[in-house]
């Protein structure tokens, strides 16, 4: 196999070519390298606004690239052990839903665990397939869902044989994976194609002694979030292919959604942070595990906090820990994860990536200081002596399991009625309810609602969590099925 | 020929300042380290380009920063200091007796190294055998510490680069815990005349009033910084900075400074109308 040379940038060395050339631009962007909206131009600067510009023979096009697209996604793909790679600009969202949609239709089965992104069931929503939930072991003391057992998913096969693809996270938004190849050789035993999550597993692919990554486990497809650990820009992300996909059909399924006017910034930014990681990655990533580790020693030596990793590995549903996730569990100090989130970011300037009912989470990345961290840390300790309470009772997610009474996609169609909160148990919920983050759903369409699932969400809802999903944004109400659409 | 040294203290103006020569330039692991020769300030010191100190001027934020907690403090045994690698606020915590251990917390090695090699008029107490330098960073070296100290002094660079760390609420809360229950903590509080400045002096305000039951605020007017007028911060958990400032007993000690006097301490706390209206702003804020 001939090695590329991943020095070469070729989006970003066209841009930098074509802002030599001096074009004049009778096409859009309307503003004209900047020209016409000075004020945005000052905001953005020049520099960027001069390279905000369409797709043209020299820039190649996203939707069918021929010339310097297309090299950038042959980097990529050999960068990240693919076969293919598509250059993605609508989130990781676009590209975890292009991956449901290239593995099933109308009618399918996938099988998923729960603590699955709403874009997973979202795309259901959009294909009309149906989810055959693995129910996710659960840390009660941590209060985190963990990864799927390799027993549950043969266990789910063998009562679904016919369904066409399985869904894994790799890892969970805490740094949790499953046991991919396992998963992999079961599924494709059975014909089934294998997608994996991977929004937050990017460094897996450059970084030593990281939990496999999909493709070296052989899966199908993976959704990689280029811009959360790979530092590419917000919106920018990867979505892989293994050999047994149809690169064209993907690349079908993938137009059905996608702009025709792809955002160059965007893709200037994946092909220069794939160049980076390629170049630099394992550099880079060692530095950002040994912060993470050093930040996590520093905690757990406060007192009350107790900032996980590889101690967790139990050889299942924590088959592996990303060592580069930050999370700390803190009702040892009697406060809920949200509101030491809170107290973070109201009284001491940081943002934390995520606060639930039990634990915070400091996404540490490419981009971290070890004086930052300092500061994390000092400000733990802080609030553990000025606001840490006695025998606090508190609630840990406890895994709530979903009873699915009608296909995501026919409980979003279906005709619905409001009902306050209060008066919605035992009914179907034709929307989703979800903290966000992490966006994990505690309803998705077409679920019943249960007594268990009204607690859940009264408290997450007191305790301060930000709650999604649901038409009426203060969760006072949610719509449900009328009667007759849940026979 | 003639060779300056220029520092922007805001975007439109800037101070200058003749150079005889450079007497030595490195960039250390933290920041650039530079030291001059001048006719009119004797050698000074900058990092990263902005003033640390001079030989003409130093002695104004020195003996500020060190005798005016140490006239209230009945009984200063054990001190930490947090930045100062230049050795000028040791050198003025050295002339007290009393003084039985003094912590020096320096993020940068080379700062020391380079003040003990061309700066010795300040440097020259790093020396006694009550010090003891730490080389870490000084929010790392507090947050471990726990009722050790009577005085803390905060001598950090500005609030941005690497003394950032020293000028936020967990910081300054830290220090709190790492206090003893009469004990003090002295801040470098920059300037309330330019914006960018008096921004950042009531961020650090606001942060002290949110951690100290008692926080002050003193001035001294020195030369070669921004505006000329400088600030510094009195919190203190226990006493008063002005109240219980025992003039007689300082007097006694029969020290030798060239600008702090206990009269003049009394005044330093007089603050300008506008200086006050713009404390009062972030502590009116934050009274519970």
């Amino acid at each position: 196999m001939v090695h590329l040379n991943q020095e070469r940038a070729p989006i970003y060395e066209a841009l930098e070519a074509f802002r030599g050339e001096r074009i004049v631009p009778f096409d859009v962007p309307g503003h004209k390298r900047g020209q016409g909206n000075p004020e945005l131009t000052q905001l953005l600067g020049k520099q960027c606004m001069s390279i905000d510009v369409n797709s043209m023979k020299p820039l190649d096009n996203l939707c069918h690239p021929v010339s310097v697209i297309r090299e950038a996604e042959e980097l990529a793909a050999e960068a990240f052990g693919a076969a293919y790679a598509f250059l993605m600009v609508g989130g990781t969202t676009s590209s975890v839903q292009s991956m449901v949609l290239s593995a099933c239709k109308k009618g399918d089965k996938i099988i998923l665990p729960r603590n699955v992104h709403r874009s997973v069931i979202n795309a259901l929503v959009v294909n009309g397939a149906t989810p055959i939930y693995v129910n996710p072991d659960m840390n009660s003391s941590l209060g985190i869902a963990l990864g799927m057992k390799v027993s549950q998913v043969e266990r789910t096969i063998s009562q679904h044989p016919d369904a066409v693809a399985v869904l894994v996270n790799n890892p969970t938004y805490y740094g949790i994976c499953s046991d991919l190849k396992r998963i992999v050789e079961l599924a494709h035993g059975h014909s089934m194609k294998v997608l994996v999550d991977e929004a937050h597993g990017t460094h897996f692919y450059f970084g030593e002694d990281m939990p496999l990554s999909a493709m070296a486990a052989g899966a199908d497809m993976a959704a990689v979030s280029m811009h959360k650990s790979g530092g590419s820009l917000t919106q920018s992300s990867f979505l892989l292919t293994g050999p047994d996909m149809n690169p064209g059909y993907v690349r079908q399924i993938i137009n059905l959604t996608q702009t025709t006017s792809a955002s160059y910034l965007l893709l200037a930014s994946l092909d220069i942070s794939r160049r980076n990681l390629a170049l630099r990655g394992k550099a880079e990533f060692k530095k950002v595990t040994a912060l993470a580790e050093y930040a996590r020693g520093e905690i757990n030596g406060i007192g009350g906090y107790y900032a996980y990793t590889s101690e967790l590995v139990n050889g299942d549903s924590i088959f592996d820990f990303d060592r580069t996730k930050l999370t700390v569990n803190t009702l040892g100090i009697g406060l809920a994860g949200i509101e030491v989130y809170d107290l973070l970011r109201d009284e001491y300037d940081i943002q934390m990536e995520l606060g639930d009912m039990a634990n915070v989470l400091a996404y540490i990345s490419i981009g971290d200081r070890e004086r930052d961290a300092e500061r994390l840390i000092g400000a733990l300790e802080e609030i553990k002596r000025k606001y840490s309470k006695e025998n606090a009772d508190l609630y840990t997610q406890e895994y709530i399991e979903p009873k699915v009474a009608v296909s995501p996609q026919n409980a979003f169609y279906a005709s619905k009625e409001s009902l306050p909160l209060l008066e919605t148990k035992g009914r179907i919920c034709s929307e989703f309810v979800m903290c966000y983050p992490p966006g994990i759903p505690i309803l998705a369409p077409g679920e019943e609602i249960t007594e268990e699932i009204l607690e859940y969400i009264l408290y997450a809802r007191e305790k301060g969590c930000s709650m999604a999903g649901p038409e009426d944004a203060g969760i006072q109400r949610l719509n449900v099925l009328k009667e007759e659409w849940a026979m | 020929m003639e060779l300056w040294f220029s520092e922007l203290h805001t975007p439109n103006v800037k101070l200058s300042i003749k150079v005889e020569r450079q007497l030595y330039s490195e960039e250390s692991e933290f920041q650039r380290i530079d030291v001059f020769e001048s006719p009119e300030f004797g050698r000074f010191l900058t990092l990263d380009g902005y003033m640390m100190l001079t030989e003409k001027d130093e002695f104004i934020y020195h003996e500020m920063m060190v005798h005016v907690p140490m006239a209230v403090h009945p009984n200063v045994r054990s001190v930490l200091v947090i930045g100062a690698g230049d050795g000028g606020v040791v050198r003025e915590l050295a002339k007290y007796s009393e003084v039985e251990r003094i912590d020096l917390v320096e993020i940068d090695r080379q700062v020391v190294q380079v003040c003990r090699e061309y700066l010795p008029k300040v440097s020259c107490s790093l020396g006694d055998e009550r010090v003891h330098i730490y080389y870490e960073d000084g929010m790392k070296f507090v947050r471990r510490k726990e009722d050790e100290y009577d005085l803390i002094i905060v001598d950090s660079t500005d609030p941005f680069g690497p003394g950032e760390g020293l000028f936020t609420k967990e910081f300054y809360g830290n220090c709190y815990k790492a206090l003893r229950e009469e004990g003090v903590m002295v801040n470098q509080h920059e300037s309330p005349f330019y914006e960018g400045d008096a921004k950042a002096c009531m961020r650090a305000h606001k942060r002290i009033v949110e951690s100290f039951p008692i926080s002050r605020v003193y001035q001294a007017h020195i030369p070669t910084y921004p505006s000329g007028h400088w600030l510094f911060g009195f919190a203190s958990k226990k006493y008063h900075p002005v109240r219980d400032m025992d003039a007689q007993k300082w007097l006694e000690r029969e020290l030798e400074t060239r600008y702090y006097t206990p009269r003049l301490h009394a005044g330093a706390f007089c603050l300008p109308a506008y200086v006050e209206r713009l404390l009062r702003k972030v502590e009116i804020h934050e009274s519970r």
